[in-house]
């Protein structure tokens, strides 16, 4: 995949040094959010929007430290998921994605702030709204955009789809369509770096439509028995497809659904405070067992492209919370607040993103639909001196 | 690694796992508590990681609790991952018709997983085992032995009929067999192992060399794997067949308790003879 080297410069200016990060283009090489070699500019606190509330646990401070860098990065990486999330759309209504696409702006904050607080050993599985969470890991854009056109540039070939995002060598696990049956997946995952001491975590993440999933209960059952470095996100968007929390759940303090596991509820449109509770809870899973993170979040888009978004829930709603609280505004507020960018500056760094995201759209356009015979491959692990065929006995063979 | 309930200390409740938890330790051999759907799902994940996990169900029929972890994520992932997972999972379990266990502890499940794609019912594979076997002791080589789970088992060679059949039904077979030889019949006898895929190789040199086929199967005449393999013969070998495919299934009802009504729930040697003869006429 071509890698979009991206220029840091530094301004003249005393005390002022703009620095843009690597691009997200780099599927192996993996961009690196804060924890990169290099000028991280100066070092400050900042102070998460509430604090945390804690069950079964004394929550973290809500002061956090940051640097110039890596607060420059989440409006970066936030930036880019924003305007990916939106240019799916527009191909969703042009009818080049089919099928189901469930967006996730508004929720970026949680992706770019877990991302920040752990390393590409950490497995982080998830849901079908995927899309950033892949970006996070080391996706780049044009696998994106392929494999939600269906081409074989795509992540999975074209095969997969928008709920079947993988990366294996950045450690994530997809990408899964069931509800909830993704959890005990993650609680395996847990289970093997258990097993083969790894000293690393799991994020299993669901939302508030799959915390009512019986699997789940088993599966956090499990794992507090046999101590597991599970971590369960839910990202509570407050609407399971159109069913609004409390009319699904008898207690939609997600947080403390564990009972006699601890959680933390965190605000989830604050990616410091994000990423202050994933790192608390990481070292909480290596010591003590699972831990729950419930993420006060909120999706702009409906649950797919196929539901409004305005049935079940307020216009006024919608813009307040984009008003009030919009992950992408509290970083930008940040950023002039501590003077490190103007904003004019910032508005380039957007139009940036908007040709990057164009680039690379019109790059997974050239990628070809994959050819018949990729129906076959992939189905048993190869070296089974079978042949598979399909309905029609002579066309469509392959030895696999 | 396996996991499934009371595998460890108990020795599991066919005694299929007995020492394995004094041998190898509680990291390896795990008692889990009753929770298939997610303790299939984690041996899913574990193997997503590299790991190579066993999970056996108390019995096939718990195992349907888990037939979406099975079925979406176990058969599936391989190929929507475009190849970048493997799944070197191993489910196993007993299941089929025991001795008036009731109709929910004896089902007959491989027809459910077969048209699962991705699976092989012998990476992941699904082992079906058969309660009443357990019991039968049969002389095992000291020596450490592979056998190829693809491959059909050519029990006995004959000349005038292919019985293909699977697990507790090859006994059956083999009893009406001795009768069938007294009276004069030579039947060749192929146990099928793999359910998924069909060794198509040596069932077809079979028929080829017969031309009569039986199937004796323990599973429903509706839906059942028997169902599967007439088709798969049939498009494969019309032209090599005397005579119609027959199939000898369990009959389309649950399990009664009654041990007589069971019985007849089941194809029993008798019947095997009957449809033998039909065939050869």
């Amino acid at each position: 995949m071509a890698m979009l080297s991206r220029l840091a410069s530094r301004s003249s200016h005393l005390g002022r040094t703009l620095l843009l990060p690597r691009s997200l283009c780099c599927s192996t090489g993996g961009r690196h959010f804060a924890s990169s070699a290099g000028d991280e500019g100066p070092t400050f606190t900042v102070e998460t929007s509430v604090p945390f509330v804690g069950h079964r646990c004394e929550p973290p401070s809500r002061e956090v430290e940051t640097t110039a860098k890596e607060l420059m990065g989440f409006f970066r990486d936030m930036s880019l998921m924003r305007r990916m999330e939106i240019a799916a759309d527009a191909l969703y209504k042009a009818k080049l994605i089919r099928g189901f696409c469930h967006l996730y702006d508004g929720q970026e904050a949680v992706a770019v702030g877990m991302e920040a607080a752990i390393t590409r050993k950490d497995a982080i599985i998830t849901a079908y709204r995927d899309h950033c969470i892949f970006l996070s890991r080391g996706g780049n854009l044009v696998e994106t955009f392929a494999e939600l056109m269906g081409r074989r540039a795509g992540c999975s070939n074209g095969k997969g789809g928008s709920m079947h995002f993988y990366k294996k060598e950045g450690g994530f696990f997809g990408g899964h369509g069931i509800v909830g049956a993704q959890v005990p997946l993650g609680c395996g995952l847990a289970f093997a770096q258990k097993y083969l001491r790894e000293e690393t975590v799991t994020f299993a993440m669901y939302g508030d439509g799959a915390a009512n999933q019986g699997q789940l209960f088993e599966a956090l059952n499990i794992s507090a028995l046999w101590d597991l470095p599970a971590i369960l996100i839910c990202e509570n968007n407050h609407y399971g497809m159109g069913t609004a929390e409390w009319r699904a759940a008898k207690s939609p303090a997600y947080y403390k659904r564990g009972d006699y596991v601890p959680g933390l509820k965190v605000d989830g449109m604050d990616a410091f405070a994000v990423k202050q509770a994933c790192k608390f809870a990481k070292e909480h899973a290596l010591k003590n067992g699972p831990i729950i993170l419930e993420m006060d979040t909120y999706r702009y888009h409906g649950h797919s492209m196929s539901d409004p978004g305005s049935t079940y829930r307020t216009r006024d709603e919608i813009s307040n919370v984009r008003q009030e609280r919009d992950p992408i505004e509290r970083v930008r507020k940040l950023i002039l607040l501590h003077d490190l960018v103007s904003a004019a500056e910032l508005k380039d760094i957007e139009k940036e993103i908007r040709k990057e995201v164009d680039n690379a759209i019109a790059e997974a356009k050239e990628s070809p639909l994959p050819d018949p015979s990729e129906l076959f491959t992939d189905i048993f692990v190869k070296g089974c001196g079978t042949e598979v065929y399909g309905v029609e006995r002579k066309e469509n063979k392959i030895l696999i | 690694m396996r996991d499934g309930e009371d595998v460890g200390h108990y020795g599991g409740s066919y005694k299929v796992t007995k020492g394995l938890a004094t041998k190898y330790g509680d990291l390896r051999v795990l008692d889990t508590p009753i929770a298939e759907n997610s303790f299939t799902g984690m041996g899913i994940g574990a193997a997503m990681t590299g790991l190579r996990p066993i999970v056996e169900g108390m019995n096939m029929g718990f195992l349907l609790l888990a037939y979406n972890q099975i079925s979406n994520n176990c058969g599936m992932l391989h190929y929507t991952s475009g190849g970048q997972f493997k799944i070197p999972i191993v489910i196993r379990g007993p299941g089929g018709v025991g001795r008036q266990l009731g109709a929910e502890h004896s089902q007959r499940l491989e027809s459910y997983f077969q048209s699962i794609p991705g699976l092989q019912m012998r990476q992941p594979v699904v082992l079906f085992e058969h309660v009443l076997l357990y019991n039968l002791k049969e002389r095992i080589p000291d020596e450490e032995y592979v056998l190829c789970l693809e491959e059909a088992e050519m029990v006995r060679p004959g000349e005038h009929v292919t019985i293909l059949t699977y697990s507790r039904m090859r006994y059956h077979v083999m009893q009406a067999a001795k009768t069938l030889v007294n009276k004069g019949y030579d039947p060749e006898v192929i146990d099928i192992r793999s359910l998924k895929p069909f060794d198509l190789y040596t069932i077809g040199n079979s028929i080829k060399k017969t031309h009569r086929v039986l199937i004796v199967e323990e599973c429903m005449r509706t839906g059942g794997i028997g169902a599967s393999l007439r088709a798969a013969i049939i498009d494969n070998f019309w032209d090599y067949l005397d005579a119609p495919v027959m199939c000898l299934s369990s009959q389309d009802v649950p399990t009664p308790y009654a041990g007589t009504l069971e019985e007849w729930t089941v194809v029993q040697p008798a019947q095997i003879v009957t449809a033998v003869e039909q065939i050869c006429k």
